[in-house]
């Protein structure tokens, strides 16, 4: 009797394997990975699905790290065929890529985002400096006297630098798992460090330790982790005009009413100025699209010369509008070539 | 004396009176007080739902009106039909844009200039010129016609026009321009440009531009993956509720399971789409994004709450009409399915019920099965991709563009909805149906 119904639930199971590993073929392009350039793909996803005889891709936000991991595991219907990446992809991942047997894998550059420090309106603007923003948000800053490095105890902008205002330092940022959060780190900690005594001397015996103490940010409460959601930065500032924010620029740009970006050694975070490379705070924004699913999954070529077109990420394409920072021209001529000719990852 | 001593017999009957005399006023004040707590803690719980519901309703209410610009539109053959055969193919490649942009030059025939016209065109949606297809895919005889016809204006018009730009602002530093405003105003005075109820945020999926998008994929999204939750946890649940409750023996492995059972419902949910990934995805090769994992998912969330509520219903019937059953001759089945199971159908229904409700407000989990993501087409199949109302509404609290500001208030507003429906829906059930002994 048991063995009877212990029989009749292992059919079960089997049958409705079966059932479900019978799995369709996949008709539209699946792109994964990060956020930040999300609003840029599904914008070229749409028009893509409106102008083309194929069907509208599919565009989830993963984030760039998480993108990787799904797009790296493997050659096949079940996965992903492009990854938006906000950062150049690491060797690590293309390992383990590699190790899974996603090797060609072709890599466009559409752009840039500008990372801005902004305010609300209602304060007066605060010229900045790299420097400036290092001093007032690591965790461990050089001691004026001695050179060592000491824990942060600066309380208003004024005590690093006797031009800025006596305000309190009050700094709404992305927390740690964001990928804003990763390129302030890069673009600014590291940067901002680069001219510390006292890290050139750690460098020399511990290049860990050195690279830690840029990096880590002070957790006093002068820097505010305020959630992945740049909209919800934007709304604090307009409630409290004496913080800063940090976000990505078509942020700005939607809300350039209420707030205004603060200058970075002396360069306004403005279109023009992000686009010429002037602007210090700015990062490249990536796809990455495996080889091997072009002519498997229907459209993925087709897609890839609509993202590179002039009319997507040209200077008046409509990406421009949505916030993208477009490449100088030359440079996008070469990428919509490479594009076209469908160049990979030198191994 | 009258001080009291504990050797001393005061007569008994006032010595209680008296203590019970003094402490009577201690008392009362503590009750009043333990009434006023209570008030305290249910206004300020009211005072933060109409706070919620107050943010939302204030900011999402304008997103069910969308801003409609009437154009003078000519269906000029030349452009439609060159060929003169009314060829359904020529006619659905021909270019609707630049009927849109000839309509706009006919309203403003003053404007001129490169960035001028670009700053015009602006004015009406680029989903204008599909309308047009459509109509004329639909109305072929309109072909050689003039129409005023009304068509969707961009969502930055829609916003100006509702308030969401401040006009006093510098130019540079607001989304609109002065001529704009100058060509919306002039639009208004002439009532070429009206308020309509918006029809496209319950009839298309989803899109980037603020004014075509719909929650209509995400609703049927959370419709298929409700159902597939339901038709696999409820009767799941229900056999298990049953079988514990009525045929299991009670010993060590029944217990075992019940502790199990209890520490399920408490997990938090995010650990069930990781199980999901892990077992449907990437073991059974389930599609990624489809609402049939979706739904998978959340059975293993809503199951344990299904269970516990049926076997809490179970209980509640009295052991006499179980006995009665039993000594009428019944087996022990025709007992359960005749007499016991219809008892507590009500209860088990009304936990079904919030379970559901909890599943459909559910994000978390279904951001490891790819349910996170853009998808226009609205779903028509349990293995299409698709998303649910509350994924819909927190990737729409991510994008820039302010009109999407109101547009997630107003999904909010529909998710609400829902629930109250469920929820009021399970009240009912309990009020109507449930037998008390």
């Amino acid at each position: 009797m048991r063995s009877h119904q212990l029989a009749l639930v292992a059919a079960a199971t089997f049958a409705l394997t079966g059932v479900v590993c019978a799995q369709s073929a996949r008709d539209y392009i699946s792109v994964v990975g990060s956020s930040t350039v999300y609003p840029f793909t599904t914008a070229v996803a749409e028009q893509f699905g409106k102008s083309s005889r194929f069907k509208t891709p599919k565009v989830e936000s993963t984030g760039t790290g998480g993108g990787f991991k799904l797009f790296c595991a493997g050659v096949g219907v079940q996965h992903p065929d492009i990854n938006d990446a906000s950062r150049k992809i690491k060797p690590s991942e293309i390992e383990t890529c590699a190790k899974n047997g996603v090797t060609d894998i072709v890599e466009i550059n559409i752009g840039f985002d500008g990372i801005v420090v902004a305010s609300s309106k209602k304060t007066k603007p605060m010229p900045l400096t790299i420097k400036d923003l290092y001093m007032a948000l690591a965790k461990e800053i050089p001691d004026p006297a001695t050179g060592k490095l000491v824990a942060n105890t600066t309380e208003t902008w004024q005590d690093i630098n006797p031009k800025l205002p006596p305000n309190r330092i009050e700094v709404l940022g992305p927390p740690p798992t964001s990928g804003t959060r990763d390129a302030f780190v890069e673009l600014v900690m590291d940067k901002g460090c680069e001219s510390v005594d006292a890290i050139k001397e750690l460098e020399k015996t511990d290049s860990k330790k050195a690279k830690a103490a840029c990096q880590t940010i002070r957790e006093d409460g002068a820097y505010i982790e305020a959630g992945e959601n740049d909209n919800l930065i934007v709304q604090k500032l307009v409630a409290n005009p004496k913080a800063l924010g940090i976000f990505g620029y078509s942020f700005m740009e939607e809300n350039l009413d209420k707030i205004q970006g603060e200058t970075i050694d002396g360069v306004t975070p403005t279109f023009e100025n992000i686009a010429d490379g002037k602007y210090p705070i700015s990062r490249p924004l990536f796809f990455y699209a495996k080889k091997a699913h072009i002519g498997v999954i229907p459209g993925i070529k087709e897609f890839i010369v609509e993202y590179t077109s002039e009319k997507a990420m040209g200077d008046e394409g409509y990406l421009s509008q949505k916030g993208l920072i477009p490449l100088p021209q030359a440079k996008r001529k070469q990428v919509a070539a490479d594009a076209n000719s469908l160049k990979t990852l030198a191994p | 004396m009258s001080k009291p001593n504990a050797t001393a017999v005061p007569t008994a009957s006032r010595d209680i009176k008296t203590i019970v005399n003094a402490t009577l006023k201690r008392r009362h004040a503590a009750e009043r007080r333990f009434r006023w707590y209570g008030l305290l803690a249910i206004s300020l719980g009211l005072i933060f739902v109409l706070l919620m519901f107050g943010n939302i309703i204030g900011k999402g209410y304008p997103a069910f009106w969308q801003s409609y610009i009437q154009l003078p539109i000519k269906f000029d053959a030349a452009i439609l039909d060159p060929e003169g055969n009314r060829d359904p193919h020529a006619i659905e490649n021909a270019d609707y844009a630049a009927l849109v942009r000839t309509g706009l030059r006919a309203l403003f025939p003053n404007v001129e200039g490169r960035v001028e016209l670009r700053a015009l065109y602006a004015l009406s949606s680029s989903d204008a010129p599909l309308e047009l297809r459509q109509q004329v895919m639909a109305h072929p005889t309109l072909i050689g016609t003039e129409q005023e016809i009304w068509l969707l204006a961009s969502a930055t018009v829609d916003t100006f026009v509702k308030g969401n730009i401040d006009r006093q602002a510098e130019e540079d530093h607001r989304p609109i321009k002065d001529n704009q405003i100058g060509w919306i105003d002039q639009l208004q005075a002439t009532g070429k440009l009206k308020q309509r109820f918006n029809t496209i945020l319950f009839t298309s999926g989803d899109s980037r531009e603020p004014e075509q998008a719909g929650i209509r994929g995400a609703l049927m999204g959370s419709f298929y993956t409700l159902l597939v939750t339901f038709l696999l946890s409820f009767p799941v649940g229900v056999a298990t509720a049953v079988y514990l409750e009525e045929f299991a023996p009670k010993n060590r492995w029944t217990d075992l399971i019940e502790v199990n059972i209890n520490n399920l419902a408490a997990v938090p949910s995010i650990v069930f789409g990781l199980l999901g990934l892990a077992v449907f995805i990437n073991f059974f090769g389930l599609p990624r994004s489809a609402p049939l994992v979706g739904g998978l998912v959340l059975s293993l969330m809503t199951l344990p709450v299904i269970i516990i509520a049926g076997r809490a219903a179970l209980t509640s019937v009295p052991p006499s009409i179980r006995e009665a059953a039993l000594g009428m001759g019944a087996s022990k089945l025709q007992m359960v399915g005749h007499h016991v199971l219809p008892l507590a159908m009500p209860g088990m229904l009304t936990g079904s019920i919030i379970g559901m409700a909890r599943a459909l407000g559910e994000s978390a989990p279904l951001l490891m099965i790819g349910m996170v993501a853009f998808i226009v087409d609205v779903p028509k199949s349990f293995l299409d991709p698709s998303t649910v109302l509350p994924v819909q509404i927190y990737l729409w609290s991510d994008l820039p563009e302010r009109a999407f500001v109101e547009r997630t208030s107003a999904a909010i507003m529909v998710l609400l909805a829902f629930m109250i429906l469920m929820n009021g829906l399970a009240i009912i059930l309990r009020k109507r149906f449930e037998r008390r002994w």
